[in-house]
């Protein structure tokens, strides 16, 4: 093939235009395969609300209810428990909720809406283990959860202490109080 | 002889054809190889020598398997008992995947002693690593097929590793689990990833790694360039071919391979909880983490690692850079010196440093955390990134002692 007369720069410009087309198209086409990783239809609408029934909670105790697919744990404090979050301010990484997830009307040194009732998500900020509800009082550990997983743990309000790999408070779902007995995890409900 | 039989006879109707008479050549019966192959040289085939054991055996297994969240502990179950054989093929590839790792760990240690990584194979060592961290995706993306409950929180906590990344990472988490927990949408495309994605680009690599080497040609014990002296036919005076010569010796290696790993899948398949952990043999819990989790040995170094630093992202870049830090060792190494034989004491006690933290790491990360292991994980964590420091440190003016001009 004769070189001659070849116009290089509208060569080059030809060049350039195809492959800056065919990578647009390339991304363009690689979009939806992508997108098909998102959760589904299904998978969504999975994250509706559930409701949990916490009339036979007794003080101490916790129950576990699934939202998403997470466990959300209900725990019923008792006077001793929360007597300790008032103590254990100076050890934690943050005592204000700043950093954490939580709803506005949880954002309180009990980080509920009733003192009594802590509705949290069971999942470690960490690496997303699910700690376990260690409720004994001791002179080393103040009670609240600790996780297996890498060691970190939490007061009876699920804030996370200092020194630990956790970096934030246990997440605090939306809920609210349908009756005495009966709450709705995954919406505010009217305040 | 070959030019005779290449142009008659089957043989040479194909060689017209296809070149399969030249590619025997290049890369077996005329592939020159360093007379001084020791023990070490054995684990490059049998990498191989299990990459085809993974293949062949995972074949099978997807013929019983279910990846279905539903399904797939009992499924395995299924395998186990009802399957004709069918525990031999699982224990087979379960004990196949701990076999690969210690093969490679113990092929990349070679070229760490024997620096065959570096000019001019640092390509070489590229895509070995890049093979090494498809062999950890691969594995992860494995391991959490049986549905267990170590399956199911080692997956929990590796994926969470993303959510570090600031900003972004729940995003990317949410998107690589597509679902709010591990559920049955990451099983399922956790099954495709393992069983057809990763191992292609497996496969694409190892074809890469082995055309890279034969391009070069290989190291040896003595680190020394075999190509600077031929005879006049152009042949290394110190090469052998690799047909018969290595693939006759490698053939040695693959028997007491294979006494040794029909020992451990006949007799020792669970090898204590380390090749397959106990909390596995229970159904994926999502409520209830287990009370010690930890991944299964080969991954213990980088996840003690990460448990070493008492700092969410901190811990995980560390963790990544550990892994990081190989691919750029070729670069790293200063020196122009490429046998432990012939380089500086001072490198004798790096790479002894080295392989002190790694396996120091490796029975930590297996351990449940306290004070005083967190407190040795940092210092083996200090003592593995030392190597790095200390080889770029110490390669610009070593202490070396001669190297020979041929093979010893």
């Amino acid at each position: 093939m004769s070189s001659d007369g070849v116009d290089n720069s509208r060569r080059r410009f030809l060049t350039a235009g195809t492959v800056v087309v065919g990578a647009i198209g390339t991304a363009a086409v690689a979009v939806p395969f992508l997108k098909s990783w998102s959760p589904s239809a299904k998978a969504r609408s999975a994250g509706a609300p559930v409701e949990a029934d916490i009339s036979k909670l007794e003080p101490g105790q916790q129950i576990i209810v699934k939202w998403r697919g997470k466990p959300i744990w209900v725990v019923r404090r008792d006077s001793n428990a929360l007597a300790t979050l008032s103590k254990v301010v100076g050890e934690l990484r943050d005592v204000e909720s700043n950093e954490s997830i939580q709803p506005d009307y949880a954002k309180n040194e009990q980080r509920s809406r009733k003192p009594e009732y802590l509705i949290v998500e069971g999942i470690c900020t960490h690496l997303g283990c699910s700690p376990t509800y260690r409720p004994e009082i001791t002179a080393d550990f103040q009670g609240g959860f600790f996780c297996p997983c890498h060691g970190s743990t939490f007061d009876f309000a699920g804030r996370v202490y200092s020194g630990v790999p956790a970096p934030t408070n246990l997440t605090i779902p939306p809920h609210y109080y349908i009756n005495d007995g009966l709450i709705l995890i995954g919406e505010d409900g009217v305040a | 002889m070959t030019d005779k039989s290449s142009n008659e006879g089957l043989l040479g109707w194909i060689d017209a054809r296809f070149p399969l008479t030249k590619m025997w050549d290049e890369h077996l019966a005329k592939y020159y190889a360093p007379k001084n192959f020791n023990f070490w040289y054995f684990f490059g085939s049998l990498a191989l020598l299990v990459l085809v054991l993974q293949i062949v055996t995972g074949i099978f297994l997807t013929m019983h398997y279910k990846p279905d969240g539903d399904l797939a502990f009992i499924s395995v179950e299924h395998i186990m008992r009802d399957v004709d054989w069918g525990w031999l093929i699982r224990y087979l590839h379960s004990t196949g995947a701990s076999a690969f790792f210690i093969v490679v760990y113990l092929h990349m240690f070679r070229g760490l002693m024997y620096g065959s990584y570096q000019k001019p194979r640092e390509l070489i060592w590229l895509f070995g690593m890049f093979i090494f961290l498809a062999l950890m995706a691969e594995a992860f993306m494995g391991y959490l097929l049986p549905w267990g409950q170590m399956s199911y929180w080692g997956a929990q906590v590796i994926i969470s590793l993303f959510g570090a990344i600031p900003v972004v990472g729940d995003d990317i988490t949410l998107w690589i689990r597509g679902d709010f927990v591990i559920a049955d949408a990451t099983l399922n495309r956790f099954f495709a990833l393992h069983v057809i994605a990763v191992p292609l680009v497996l496969l694409m690599l190892v074809v890469m790694h082995i055309i890279a080497l034969h391009e070069v040609g290989s190291n040896n014990p003595d680190g020394v360039e075999i190509k600077k002296h031929k005879d006049e036919n152009g042949i290394p005076l110190d090469g052998i071919p690799f047909h018969p010569y290595y693939s006759v010796k490698d053939l040695v290696g693959v028997v007491v391979f294979l006494i040794l790993f029909s020992v451990v899948v006949f007799f020792m398949p669970e090898m204590g909880g380390y090749f397959l952990e106990h909390a596995n043999f229970i159904p994926a819990n999502p409520f209830k983490t287990p009370e010690h989790i930890a991944p299964v040995w080969y991954f213990t170094p980088f996840y003690a690692i990460l448990r070493a630093i008492p700092h969410k992202l901190s811990g995980v870049i560390a963790m990544f850079a550990a892994i990081a830090v190989l691919f750029v060792l070729p670069w790293l190494d200063r020196g122009k010196v490429h046998s432990v034989r012939y380089r500086s004491n001072a490198f004798r006690w790096l790479l002894i440093m080295l392989v002190i933290s790694f396996v120091g790491l490796g029975y930590l990360g297996a351990l449940p955390v306290s004070e005083i292991r967190t407190y040795f994980a940092q210092l083996f964590t200090i003592g593995y990134f030392g190597f790095f420091v200390g080889i770029w440190w110490i390669s610009k003016n070593e202490n070396t002692k001669p190297v020979p001009e041929r093979v010893q």
